[in-house]
């Protein structure tokens, strides 16, 4: 099991078509640490993150993946061990809550898929189908993912945009929980970063 | 393992429910046979002659429904993504979700060929080689169109595009399938067509889930 310890961007840049979002990016995520990516609309925010989760290939430099050991772990194994949440939830429009939950813990490699449910408030939703849930509801079962099915580094893409403060607030606990044990979190966010004590930057 | 045996249950209660599943397939079916002989004025006799022909002629068309939202639906909730970083590789995604569609799609059209061909005046003994024609061209049929669902992936018209690319593929399957079922009907040597279709239906076996996944990433990047 290599659970991912630290992320390494090095001279890292990326393209949309015959765009530069971005060039010479350097940068070190760690377990324990809870970044937040800031920049302007379109700077590359959501290309970074889907470029680490292995969907975009960088037009130079390069994304390492290391464990606790320092060994470098396979693009391919890392992708195994990474949440990506985007502005898309991930969940089938005609499909019940239950199912869409069981299916993601299952096919994401957890077990927890009781405590997400609990953690989430997820109980009364869980006979709905998710075309009848409010962007907040579902955003709040999109993230029931990243406790049910736990994994070292989560990319997160505004995960707060849809939620109420009430619910910005558990996702910022469920951020420091991942973090105090361990787990890597890199946010994309517009709101000041409060509780991320780190801040990276993407300038156009 | 569970994993993967959740995937198969999703896909196949997705392409079950999701509108448009083996009920719609095989009306469709029947629609198309029944259209033929009413544009014909020819007599009873040209029909038998033309029973099989316009059999297969209807599973091909009928084989290209809903291949559309085979990944498009995916990809515009974002399930896709999560597909693809799971436990088993995209290749392995690629091949559930083409026979997840066989069993929904392909395999009730496969049983509704024979009903159809007989009730257009085919020999009722053909009905079993029919079934099992249809059922070998039906999973060629599906493989072939999930790579064409995957390679038109993001593209407007989708459904348009995939029809237009994926039926000259299936010319192929539909001499071979229709050759095998004539022969059967007329007492003859059913084996050579018989084999050349299994033939093309494990070649699209080896190749859709490589290139699917390959058109997938690419649409995804």
């Amino acid at each position: 099991m290599h659970v991912i310890a630290a992320v390494e961007m090095s001279r890292l840049g990326i393209a949309r078509g015959d765009r530069s979002l971005f060039q010479d990016l350097d940068a070190r995520l760690e377990a324990g640490q809870a970044v937040a990516l800031t920049g302007a609309n379109g700077a590359g925010k959501t290309s970074l993150l889907r470029a680490l989760a292995g969907f975009i290939r960088p037009a130079e430099g390069t994304v390492r993946f290391t464990d606790a050991a320092g060994a470098e772990i396979e693009a391919e194994t890392a992708r195994r061990r990474i949440h990506l949440l985007g502005h898309l939830d991930g969940l089938r429009p005609g499909a019940r809550v239950r199912d869409e939950l069981a299916f993601h813990a299952a096919w994401l490699g957890g077990g927890a898929a009781e405590a997400a449910v609990e953690r989430l408030s997820l109980e009364p939703l869980l006979e709905l189908e998710v075309r009848k849930l409010s962007a907040g509801q579902r955003r709040r079962v999109a993230l029931a993912r990243l406790v049910a099915a736990p994994r070292p580094l989560w990319l997160l893409d505004e995960p707060g945009a849809p939620l109420d403060a009430r619910w910005r607030g558990v996702l910022a606990e469920l951020i420091a929980e991942h973090t105090a044990a361990g787990g890597l979190a890199l946010i994309a966010t517009h709101e000041p970063a409060h509780g991320l004590a780190r801040t990276l930057e993407l300038s156009v | 393992m569970s994993a993967l045996t959740q995937l198969i249950r999703r896909e196949i209660t997705g392409a079950w429910q999701g509108g448009g599943g083996p009920l719609m397939a095989c009306g469709f079916l029947a629609c198309a046979a029944v259209l033929p002989p009413l544009a014909s004025d020819a007599g009873p006799g040209a029909l038998v002659e033309a029973a099989l022909p316009i059999t297969w002629l209807a599973l091909a068309l009928a084989s290209l429904l809903s291949l559309e939202r085979l990944f498009e639906r995916d990809l515009d909730d974002g399930s896709l993504d999560l597909l693809s970083l799971g436990p088993a590789p995209l290749e392995a995604v690629v091949l559930i979700k083409a026979l997840a569609h066989f069993l929904a799609n392909g395999a009730p059209l496969a049983l509704a060929a024979p009903v159809c061909a007989v009730s257009l005046g085919a020999p009722a003994g053909a009905a079993p080689m029919i079934l099992l024609a249809a059922l070998i061209a039906g999973l060629g049929f599906t493989l072939t169109g999930t790579l064409g669902a995957a390679l038109a992936l993001g593209a407007r018209r989708g459904g348009l595009l995939i029809a237009v690319t994926v039926l000259p593929l299936l010319i192929p399957p539909l001499i071979f399938g229709a050759a095998a079922t004539a022969q059967a009907a007329g007492g003859g040597d059913f084996g050579p067509a018989l084999i050349l279709l299994i033939a093309y239906t494990l070649f699209a076996l080896a190749l859709t889930p490589l290139a699917g996944a390959a058109a997938v990433r690419a649409a995804q990047g």
